[in-house]
């Protein structure tokens, strides 16, 4: 262990000492095993200020290390009655509840079970948590044999438990594929999550972001001139690389697209290429669109937190499409943005009956799938428009990347967004290699980062939930000489590069359209010698 | 109803009361699931989503119809489908991580949950008169061993060996043995002991079939009779079969129900194109543009940016 590095930092982990897991659970039965608690594993407490802001129920400081957890005095209370709101209102929760045979298909496909070995971490179990309590409290055999039928009564301990483990899901739903039921572990790490909001325990990671999405329209709290500077020094980078000064619409009424990315990818590279390559293509195709500060992010710290609050942060989108006048909505990469707007976002804030069935300006194509929530996929608009033959690529110009997908959770098991980026990035680079088969697509494996939990403090949890997607990026970084990783989601573009870095050193992290954004050839373009990475795309010169 | 003590209490009470329990109990716990609505649309969805008309959608396994959803969920309780998937994870040195197909527990759960539908079924031929010339089909088809006297059937010995492995399967894992709860073993056990008794009665005891079946039909026509020739080894397995029909509903042999209400598998993936209508669906306070505007009007102003107030 170096000296002065702290467990917030990945060189504080030692790659023996992580790999060192045993899947042999210990031999104390989990509901009298203590909970660890400890720095490195868990995120810091949700601060007074962005809970207050957001009116969210006993904002306090508070701190996961201490005895005390200063939960309000009728917690249990609170718990059981949230509890029962949660069975009415969602009959997912109940079903769940009731059905697990506790077959175990589930158990070894949590990335955080592979990369830990806690068996608290088996999909299975981590259901348990929150089930042990609903026989308790809300069935018959239940109440009448308590322990004997499965049941466990609430305590403090179990809220700790709680939250030390529905924080170490990322709601990725890859269990959830190999479930006979369906039963889904992100539905239920929702519903746990929900119950601990009310007794006022959440992380800071979620709820300021969500107070900042609120206030100022994106997490990063950008203001609308910052997001003007920020996006018009993005066109001079292009024009500095391609000679080409696009446009940048804000706030532009009338325009025929608002589009609506993660506002994470105007600050952290390497999603700020991703960004730039939006530009560039949309300029090139000559696009009538808009961005707009108001809803300037495309990513929903309300789906981390609670459906209430996804559905605040979610009502921009449409309330500024109404305002600006727009006929469709273009939705940029990004993994969990897309679960809320595929699955969430017209049942809670539609209908969009102010808007037209999507029809591409270019192509023609009309976008009936989308045609009542009325947004469309970036990875489906350009998939259109390569297959269409309305950009011209030189895909040479990718050529010293040799580069695999990873398939983001929520696009592929939330919506099946499969083909779309695939077909687009084989018409922009030439050396693709796909990972292992039981690593992608709908099995693919989550980032470790997901659903609130890319922050730092929990470092040792994100290196071992990143460890088994790290392990398949090696596989291929090895057997092919893999050195980019593309993938359409802004979170993975931020802890994909920490987990490669750990894990698979030496492949770096890229968005799709910073690849469509390398190899397009813009009208009236100098000679391009450099990448939108301002790296050379010929090493040699 | 002439029937005397014990009999009366292990062959008419106790059905009786499993049955209500079954029923009643099957009933009320459905309807309860179905008295919650499902708010949001939320399929779990694998392989390629439906698109564009170029890209070959997977239509098993990501249905955009609810004609393909209902497809989806069929394929799951008939064929067990997603256990079709499964794999073992597996550590190694390097690090390496290596997943392998694994396809013992939907080989085990097929074995028992089918030749368990085969039995229920050929226990119709004590229920029903005439019977019904399926079932004598089905029995046709179900014979294992032509040998002996009466035959043995296929359906028997895969009932006891699926639940036999399954059994073992939850005891020599680890893993597994770390989750189950006692709710887990009973039930096997249980059923166990009823594939156990009904094969004594068919194989070993000097059962009389036609007096077990006009016992049968007495308390299925609710006028109980006495009847002579009945075994002792019979009422244990009534009994057997009541405690399982009285204990079902209060399990998570609720399970079979469950599957066909579960929202993650019987929703068609395309809440894009069609809305989907939360019931409950609440009022929220948005922060609104206005709002947004009057916080940021100056600076907008002064970046050049267009404000709908001046």
């Amino acid at each position: 262990m170096a000296v002065n590095v702290k467990p917030d930092q990945p060189e504080y982990y030692n790659h023996e000492q992580l790999t060192q897991i045993d899947y042999r659970p210990p031999a104390q039965a989990w509901e009298s095993r203590p909970v660890t608690i400890r720095p490195g594993s868990f995120l810091h407490p949700a601060k007074p200020k962005g809970a207050s802001s957001l009116g969210l129920p006993h904002p306090r400081q508070w701190s996961p290390m201490d005895e005390d957890w200063k939960l309000p005095a009728d917690w249990k209370e609170i718990i059981i009655t949230g509890m029962k709101e949660r069975l009415e209102k969602y009959r997912s929760f109940k079903i769940f509840m009731d059905t697990c045979v506790r077959c175990g298909a589930c158990a070894d496909k949590c990335h955080f079970f592979i990369g830990s070995g806690d068996p608290r971490n088996m999909p299975v179990l981590r259901a348990e948590l929150l089930r042990s309590i609903y026989r308790n409290d809300f069935t018959l055999t239940g109440r009448l044999l308590g322990t004997l039928a499965g049941g466990r009564e609430l305590t403090v301990d179990v809220i700790k438990e709680w939250f030390a483990y529905f924080y170490q899901c990322t709601e990725c739903r890859r269990c959830s594929v190999f479930c006979p039921f369906g039963i889904d572990t992100a539905e239920i790490t929702m519903m746990a999550r929900e119950l601990l909001q009310l007794v006022g325990v959440s992380v800071n990671w979620i709820i300021e972001p969500a107070a900042n999405c609120d206030r100022t329209g994106n997490h990063l709290g950008i203001q609308p001139h910052g997001m003007k500077d920020t996006l018009e020094f993005f066109a001079d980078e292009i024009e500095e690389l391609t000679g080409v000064r696009v446009n940048v619409p804000i706030n532009k009424k009338g325009a025929e697209i608002l589009f609506v990315t993660p506002s994470g990818d105007l600050l952290a590279d390497p999603g700020t290429y991703t960004c730039m390559g939006y530009l560039a293509l949309f300029h090139e195709i000559g696009l009538n669109y808009t961005w707009s500060t108001y809803a300037s992010e495309g990513g929903n710290f309300g789906l981390f937190s609670s459906a209430d609050l996804m559905k605040r942060l979610n009502a921009k989108i449409f309330a500024e499409a109404r305002r600006l006048g727009v006929r469709w909505i273009l939705g940029g990469e990004c993994g969990h943005m897309w679960r809320v707007v595929h699955q969430y976002m017209d049942t809670m804030n539609g209908p969009a009956d102010f808007l037209d069935v999507p029809v591409s300006p270019v192509t023609g194509t009309r976008f009936s799938h989308a045609r009542s929530t009325k947004m469309v996929h970036i990875a489906e608009f350009t998939a259109d428009l390569v297959k269409n033959g309305r950009l011209t690529l030189d895909a040479s110009r990718n050529d010293r990347l040799r580069v695999t997908f990873h398939d983001s959770c929520n696009p592929a098991r939330a919506m099946g967004l499969i083909e779309e980026p695939r077909a687009v990035l084989k018409s922009v680079c030439r050396n693709f290699f796909e990972m292992p088969e039981e690593t992608i697509r709908e099995k693919t494996l989550c980032c470790g980062g997901g659903a609130g939990l890319g922050a730092g403090e929990n470092m040792e949890v994100r290196l071992r939930g990143g460890m088994a997607r790290g392990l398949a990026v090696k596989h291929v970084r090895d057997a092919h000489g893999v050195n980019r990783l593309a993938t359409i989601c802004a979170i993975d573009r931020v802890t994909l590069t920490t987990v490669c870095d750990y894990w698979a050193p030496g492949v770096k992290v890229a968005g799709l359209h910073e690849l469509v954004a390398n190899a397009l050839v813009m009208k009236g373009q100098k000679k391009r010698t450099h990448d939108f990475r301002h790296e050379p795309l010929d090493p040699e010169s | 109803m002439d029937v005397p003590g014990l009999c009366l209490f292990f062959g008419v009470i106790v059905p009786s009361l499993a049955v209500v329990s079954f029923f009643g109990g099957f009933a009320w716990k459905a309807i309860g699931w179905a008295r919650s609505p499902v708010p949001f649309h939320i399929p779990i969805t694998c392989g390629q989503q439906r698109s564009l008309p170029w890209i070959r959608s997977n239509r098993l396994d990501n249905p955009h119809t609810p004609m393909g959803a209902a497809l989806r969920v069929a394929l799951a309780v008939l064929l067990f489908r997603p256990l079709l998937r499964n794999t073992m994870t597996e550590i190694y040195a390097g690090p390496k991580l290596t997943y392998a197909p694994s396809r013992w527990l939907w080989l085990f759960a097929v074995m028992f949950h089918w030749s368990m539908l085969v039995i229920v079924l050929r226990h119709l031929r004590l229920f029903v008169e005439p019977v019904p010339a399926w079932v004598l089909t089905l029995q046709r088809f179900d014979r294992f061993f032509e040998v002996g006297h009466p035959v043995i059937h296929a359906s028997t010995v895969l009932f006891v060996l699926g639940l036999g492995l399954l059994l073992l399967r939850r005891l020599s894992s680890p893993q597994l043995r770390y989750i189950s709860i006692l709710n887990d073993y009973f039930p096997l056990f249980l059923l166990l002991g009823i594939g156990a008794t009904g094969t004594l009665l068919r194989h070993y005891s000097n059962s009389d079939a036609a007096a077990i079946k006009e016992f049968v039909m007495g308390l299925v026509t609710l006028s109980p009779l006495a009847v002579s020739g009945i075994p002792a080894l019979f009422y244990v397995h009534l009994f057997l079969v009541s405690v399982l029909l009285a204990y079902f509903p209060w399990s998570k042999l609720m399970h079979m129900p469950g599957v066909l209400m579960s929202p993650t598998l019987n929703l068609a993936n395309n809440s894009r194109a069609v809305r989907h209508v939360n019931p409950w669906n609440p009022p929220v306070g948005v922060h609104s543009y206005a709002e947004y505007e009057d916080e940021f009007r100056g600076r907008m102003i002064e970046a050049g940016l267009p404000v709908d107030k001046l």
